[in-house]
């Protein structure tokens, strides 16, 4: 390096220690992990859910942090904390919701809690008995945001399956009961949701859920009844079983079906009202057009009838028996059964013919009736059924009765009866069974006679039993009369040989007859 | 334990790391290797302070989502379930089960946030140049030294049970996030510990004394 010499004269660099501001690459592990943390809670933050404020009415099986919100089996969300409401009479949880569920948190979407339950026969919710409970969610339409919410007492009914829901008004409940199925034509088309009593208590709301498509078939004309358990009826008519299925005799149950029509109907709006029929018969019953309603004041016994039986003309039904009653007239002394009856023929599908047609509809029937009664019409009971014994109450005429007319201002008027055939029947059978008695007596005559008689007979054998027997023991091998009589042929035997000896030697020599017996003479 | 004993950096000698030799540095290099055991030699750990402290800071990082997230989840024909240390804590608390418990709050959570706080505490009186209670401050670097690694009993614990409980359909256990991050807070200040050099624990002491006692002459 000659140069160095050279440039003495140039100034020389400062030598500057050098600084360590250099960070230590050791800072990049911090650096990361505050990344990473941040990276986290930012995913935590973006992820979490909205939160929403739960009503329950109880906190049993509820927990925090535990009890999910569930929807068609996804958990969209989770109860974060409950808490006792300051009156203490609910239970207020809040809940987080996954991430992107503020569309499903509108004003209708509905909470409740799944537990185990027993409606009718339907068992749901036995899993959470392992899985613990869990919040059952049903989407709502509206549109409207909502954050805080009311859980329902039970699942609604429903829920997501199309169908619509009507009511039911009857006067007893019978054994249905919430969850009761909705059956038609035998195939469960729905169930019953809730019943409640109106308010003046005299009927029974039943509100019911009918699934799509049977709902279709509900038309205004749809007749429901009551198809709990086994529909059994003993009537004038006879006996008869109605049941709709296995289930329904077990859980209750309603059925229903639209009348055939030429010109079906459009099928009715939801939540329209229908009346609860009984049973299937009065349903289909067509509704009253022209009812009439007639007092019978019977003398005899009206064992054997029922309201509901049948009022009938010539064997065809026009009317039904409405009420029975009783009553004491003190001045005469007398008790009577008044038997309120409905008569409506157009209802019965009687033709009215040439009927006038007048204004005055009123007037003419009451005419008419008149000219009958004045023809010798009455109302009388027959028995029905024999078997059960029930009575029915038959219009006929019968003009040698003595007249009678008809009081229209009573209300309802009464029909003059005519108390007869069942009497006389009774009268008939007493008397046949007088009868029969008598004969019974006779019968039990004889037999007592026939019974000495055989009494002697038996005596007879008795006797000759025993001369047999001893007949017997004079005959048997070794009795003394046998054994004689042996030695008496024996000795007759004999007596035969000498006599054939002396014959013989008689023929030989006849003289001896004379001379006697010789000496040479030798048989 | 005397205050001011002199080190072998007073002297200009290097002790071995590995195989404690005392031997004169290298002339010249800054860094020499030991001849015994091929050691690298330094006098103090580099910038030992610095780096105990971008641990710590990184170890206090992952303590938050150590213990929010999840370390555990299981699945179960109910539903899946997942839980933090604490509430792993909280769940074991029962009359019987409170030992177990206990040992989880203590290992999972105390000892690591303690660990934390205590190697701060070392560093801050290190730069400040305290000399007080340096016996003390030995012994706690010594504790937070032996009983760190206890902490990982957790990350064991819940590994084994991820590998075993797979009893698929009926239940499974799956690791959560948290466990990562619970893992990392072990290894960091484990890490930290031992970029912690102890010494300048007492090195600051006798730069005091040395100090005061040029100011004395």
């Amino acid at each position: 390096m000659p140069d160095t010499e050279k440039f003495s004269n140039v100034p020389e660099a400062k030598a500057v220690p050098k600084k360590r501001t250099r960070l230590s690459l050791v800072w990049v592990i911090p650096i990361v992990a505050a990344v990473a943390g941040v990276w986290i809670a930012v995913t935590k933050i973006l992820e979490k859910g909205p939160e929403i404020t739960i009503v329950f009415t109880t906190g049993d099986g509820l927990e925090a942090n535990k009890t999910k919100i569930v929807y068609d089996g996804l958990t969209i969300g989770t109860l974060t904390s409950i808490k006792l409401a300051p009156d203490h009479t609910h239970v207020i949880a809040k809940a987080e919701m996954s991430p992107k569920t503020e569309n499903f948190l509108v004003k209708d979407i509905k909470f409740w809690v799944v537990k185990p339950r027993v409606s009718g026969l339907n068992v749901t919710g036995l899993g959470t008995l392992i899985s613990g409970y869990y919040i059952g969610v049903q989407l709502g339409q509206s549109k409207e945001s909502e954050r805080s919410f009311t859980a329902l007492e039970s699942p609604p009914v429903g829920g997501d399956v199309p169908g619509r829901f009507f009511q039911l008004q009857t006067k007893t409940l019978g054994s249905l009961g919430e969850g009761a199925p909705i059956f038609f034509r035998q195939i469960q088309a729905g169930q019953v949701v809730s019943y409640e009593l109106d308010k003046d208590g005299k009927n029974l709301n039943v509100k019911i859920f009918v699934q799509s498509p049977y709902d279709q078939f509900i038309t205004p004309d749809t007749r429901f009844w009551n198809a709990s358990g086994v529909d059994l009826s003993l009537t004038a008519a006879g006996l008869h079983v109605q049941t709709e299925s296995v289930m329904s005799i077990l859980a209750g149950g309603i059925a229903f079906e639209t009348p055939v029509t030429d010109s079906p109907q459009p099928p009715a709006p939801a939540d329209t009202t229908f009346t609860l029929f009984n049973d299937r018969t009065t349903a289909f019953r067509p509704p009253p057009r022209d009812p009439h309603t007639y007092l019978l004041v019977f003398k005899q016994s009206v064992r054997g009838l029922s309201v509901g039986a049948p009022v009938e003309i010539g064997g065809i039904q026009i009317g039904e028996v409405t009420d029975i009653q009783a009553q004491f007239d003190a001045k005469t002394a007398d008790f009577s059964v008044p038997v309120t009856i409905s008569v409506d023929m157009a209802q019965h599908g009687v033709k009215l013919l040439n009927f006038p047609k007048s204004e005055d509809r009123a007037a003419d029937y009451k005419r008419i009736m008149d000219t009958l009664v004045a023809r010798g019409l009455r109302a009388e009971l027959k028995t029905g059924n024999l078997i059960s014994g029930s009575l029915l109450v038959t219009i006929n005429f019968y003009p040698d009765e003595p007249p009678a007319t008809m009081d229209w201002s009573q209300v309802p008027v009464q029909l003059p009866t005519k108390s007869g055939q069942l009497e006389a029947v009774e009268d008939s059978v007493a008397g046949l069974i007088k009868n029969l008695n008598k004969t019974v007596t006779n019968l039990d005559e004889t037999v007592s006679g026939v019974r000495g008689t055989l009494t002697n007979a038996d005596k007879l054998l008795t006797s000759s039993d025993k001369l047999m027997g001893n007949a017997n023991n004079l005959i048997a091998p070794d009795s003394a009369l046998n054994a004689e009589l042996n030695n008496m042929l024996q000795q007759g035997g004999d007596a035969a040989q000498a006599l054939r000896v002396l014959l013989d030697y008689l023929e030989r020599h006849p003289e001896a007859l004379i001379r006697g017996k010789t000496g040479e003479a030798k048989p | 334990m005397s205050e001011n004993l002199p080190s072998a950096m007073d002297h200009g000698l290097q002790s071995c790391h590995g195989c404690g030799l005392l031997s004169r540095p290298a002339p010249g290099a800054e860094e020499g290797r030991c001849p015994r055991c091929d050691e690298e030699l330094v006098f103090r750990k580099p910038q030992s302070l610095e780096r105990t402290m971008a641990y710590l800071i990184a170890a206090a990082v992952c303590y938050v989502p150590a213990n929010l997230l999840p370390v555990l989840t299981t699945n179960t024909s109910g539903g899946s379930e997942s839980d933090t240390i604490m509430q792993g804590v909280v769940l074991l608390w029962s009359p019987t089960g409170w030992p177990l418990s206990f040992i989880v709050l203590f290992a999972s959570i105390m000892i690591p946030s303690a660990k934390i706080v205590a190697l701060l505490y070392l560093v801050f009186t290190v730069k400040r140049g305290s000399i007080q209670n340096n016996a003390q401050r030995v012994r706690l670097y010594r504790m937070v030294e032996i009983v760190g690694r206890w902490s990982m009993v957790d990350v064991f614990v819940d590994t084994f049970t991820v590998s075993l409980i797979q009893l698929q359909p009926l239940m499974s256990v799956e690791p959560g996030p948290g466990l990562l991050f619970f893992a990392a807070v072990v290894v960091l200040t484990m890490m930290a510990v031992e970029s912690f050099d102890p010494r300048l624990i007492w090195d600051s002491a006798a730069a005091k004394e040395t100090k005061r006692e040029v100011q004395h002459a």
